[in-house]
């Protein structure tokens, strides 16, 4: 809803039955879906039940005590799946740290995100190889190096080369709650004044831990940044298609030279914020119902089923879903604490006295007890 | 002969930058006012003009805003000279500053690093405003994964600008404002030492006398009055505020029995403060006396016409030498 009352446009494709329709102002959306096949809807549709399934899956992981939080993604499938395929193989992306889906969608190995819950360690995978960067738990920091890294693109003249292999923008992650950080507002204005290469992807999840984003803000979140000279569209958060095209436009035109854009992704947080949180508490539970029946999956099943795939290719994705399950499992309950000279790896790049020092004063310390025994 | 010419510590951090920017085409300028004018204290004058606006550049006002970019700027390759313009304007960077730029290569497990060299001018007794004058290097000294580094004459300062952004840490460098004009010597052939060692400034017997930045000259006045009245003070110029070079203070603790640290800063919970713990720590048969420090009030940084009596001077450090001696 706008201010006034009125209806937001907002780019959908999907009908809530599963029909592909591209209304006539949108078209410009609906060349991204003409270059798509079957299997790539498939791998869409493969890859939101993978997503949906690890999280339940984590879940219970975090409720048997193998991981210290949870953080679901339940309902946000589209929105993560969708624009994780809408961006190029030469682009970056800074996630916050609910970004699983957009995570799997580039090779992030699901275990490296288990490992940041369960303690082993801060992230660790190499974000300049994977192009995924690092989660951020301080909400919104990662816009702004989302921005200087993309400010670093246009300084080293990878934009608008008219070559497509070597253009690359940038993509930054962030939810409704984050909107309300200073970070957001500044990396808007440092974007929109370098004419950065950079999408700013708002899932717009409704809520930030029990606050509804009418408490974050009073203007609908795709014209935030319409005052910065970031112009921003609204997508139905819900619908894969629209999600993937709509990204996918907004990164081209960020390459070529056209400067950064807002999308909103209205979607839903069927989940709680974390597992120490319970939103039955706070939200009321004809919401949830109501955002339940527009579940992201079912809708593209609907899709699916009406371009003549069947049960089988459910069945088989089912099984899949059991057999990862079992797989993380098994490996979550291998996993290895780190060992003591992770305290004092990498605080800084060059040497340091005092961390050697420590790291040799608690080596000493730890040794003397196996000392004791021996004896 | 080396190569030396006169120039004051504005103009040698100026020329300490020039050249890193010489040297390494992925050295960046930016912060407030920074090109055209040359910031306020016109330490980046003329580097617009020889770099051009790619590479020295303004930013909008927005202290997060700057620290954040460096941060991403850094993930790509580049190194950031970021200039803050005051010290008391540092705090909307400080979140970027402690929880992301101090973090990111122990959170990457070295996968990156974060060759970003924060400027800060910093210190009072220049009759400024509110927020111009303050002293904050023990919060970034007291965060992990930071260096933090003060010159308090030319020469450090052209050299120690460059090791700053050569290091591929983070770098918080605290110039001294108040001392930005006064000239010293530069040689430009070799640097005098790494950027993180102490430095014996003045030999003396019978005290040590540690301090830095803005108040080595003060230190060295208190050294020349007592060396007149017959106190022989042994003058260290830290450098360095994280990490400490403990090392040369504790080989002259050794050898005077007696310490006195002087800052600018609060007193209470300063770098003085963890100098004095740790020679308690390990130099304790060889002291004569408590540490004693020197420094300003645990209040605000007050209005200019009361900062003389804020801030530390030759005759309160004298004072604490004869606390010292008479212990």
């Amino acid at each position: 809803m706008t201010p006034q009352g009125g209806r937001v446009p907002q780019v959908q494709m999907l009908s809530p039955d599963g029909i592909f329709e591209v209304p006539a102002e949108y078209a410009e959306y609906g060349k991204y879906i003409e270059r798509l096949n079957l299997d790539d809807f498939l791998k869409f549709y493969r890859d939101m039940a993978r997503i949906r399934r690890f999280d339940n899956e984590c879940t219970a992981l975090q409720r048997q005590g193998q991981m210290g939080l949870w953080v679901p993604a339940i309902g946000q499938e589209a929105a993560q799946i969708g624009s994780g395929y809408g961006v190029g193989p030469n682009d970056h992306m800074f996630p916050s740290y609910r970004e699983h889906g957009v995570a799997i969608t580039h090779g992030i190995d699901l275990m490296s995100i288990i490992k940041i819950m369960r303690g082993v360690n801060h992230g660790g995978w190499n974000p300049e190889e994977t192009r995924f960067h690092l989660y951020a738990i301080v909400l919104a920091t990662q816009v702004l190096h989302a921005t200087g890294y993309a400010m670093g693109v246009n300084f080293d003249g990878l934009v608008g080369t008219g070559n497509p292999d070597v253009d690359q923008a940038v993509i930054t992650y962030f939810g409704d709650g984050a909107t309300a950080e200073g970070d957001v507002s500044e990396a808007l204005l440092f974007a929109a004044t370098t004419k950065a290469p950079l999408v700013f992807f708002c899932q717009n999840n409704q809520w930030a831990i029990s606050s509804p984003v009418s408490a974050q803000t009073v203007v609908p979140l795709y014209l935030r940044g319409t005052g910065f000279g970031v112009p921003g569209i609204q997508v139905d958060g819900n619908d894969v298609l629209a999600c993937y095209a709509v990204t996918a436009k907004h990164m081209d035109d960020a390459r070529n030279g056209l400067g950064p854009s807002l999308i909103e992704a209205l979607t839903y947080r069927v989940g709680a914020h974390t597992t120490s949180d319970d939103p039955t508490k706070y939200r009321p539970a004809e919401e949830l119902e109501y955002w339940k029946a527009r579940d992201p999956l079912t809708r593209f099943e609907k899709f699916l089923r009406r371009q003549g795939v069947g049960d089988d290719f459910f069945e088989e994705v089912a099984i899949a879903g059991d057999q990862l399950a079992e797989q993380i499992r098994a490996e979550t309950f291998a996993m290895p604490n780190p060992p003591l000279e992770n305290i004092f790896r990498h605080v800084y790049s060059d040497p340091h006295p005092l961390i050697a020092e420590q790291q040799a004063w608690l080596e000493g310390y730890e040794a003397s007890f196996d000392e004791g025994e021996a004896k | 002969m080396s190569n030396s010419v006169e120039m004051p510590i504005a103009k040698a951090i100026n020329a300490g930058i020039q050249k890193a920017m010489q040297n390494n085409n992925k050295v960046l300028v930016f912060g407030e006012d920074v090109a055209e004018l040359g910031g306020v204290f016109r330490v980046t004058e003329g580097l617009l003009a020889e770099f051009g606006n790619k590479r020295v550049f303004n930013s909008p006002i927005a202290e997060s805003g700057i620290v954040g970019t460096a941060i991403g700027l850094a993930m790509r390759g580049y190194r950031s000279v970021a200039e803050i313009q005051f010290e008391g304007f540092v705090y909307p960077a400080f979140n970027q500053i402690v929880s992301q730029l101090a973090k990111l290569t122990n959170r990457s497990e070295g996968h990156l690093s974060m060759p970003v060299v924060v400027r800060i001018p910093y210190g009072g007794g220049i009759g400024a405003v509110e927020h111009h004058s303050e002293s904050p290097e023990a919060y970034f000294s007291h965060t992990p994964g930071l260096r933090v580094i003060s010159p308090s004459n030319s020469n450090d300062a052209y050299w120690m600008i460059q090791q700053a952004i050569e290091s591929n840490d983070p770098v918080i460098f605290f110039e001294p404002k108040r001392r930005y004009w006064h000239k010293g010597m530069v040689n430009l052939d070799a640097p005098p030492s790494g950027m993180h060692d102490a430095k014996v400034i003045r030999e003396g017997t019978q005290v040590t006398l540690v301090s830095y930045g803005p108040m080595i000259p003060t230190a060295l006045q208190a050294a020349e009055v007592a060396a007149a009245e017959g106190t022989s003070i042994e003058v260290i110029d830290l450098r360095s505020m994280s990490p400490i070079d403990f090392g040369t203070i504790i080989n002259s603790v050794k050898k005077t029995g007696r310490l006195v640290v002087a800052s600018e800063a609060s007193t209470s919970f300063s770098v003085s403060a963890e100098i004095a713990a740790k020679v308690a720590e390990l130099a304790f048969y060889h002291l004569e006396a408590p540490v004693i420090r020197v420094g300003s009030f645990d209040v605000p940084y007050p209005p200019a016409k009361l900062e003389e009596l804020f801030l530390p001077d030759a005759d309160r450090i004298l004072e604490a030498v004869d606390r010292s001696l008479n212990y």
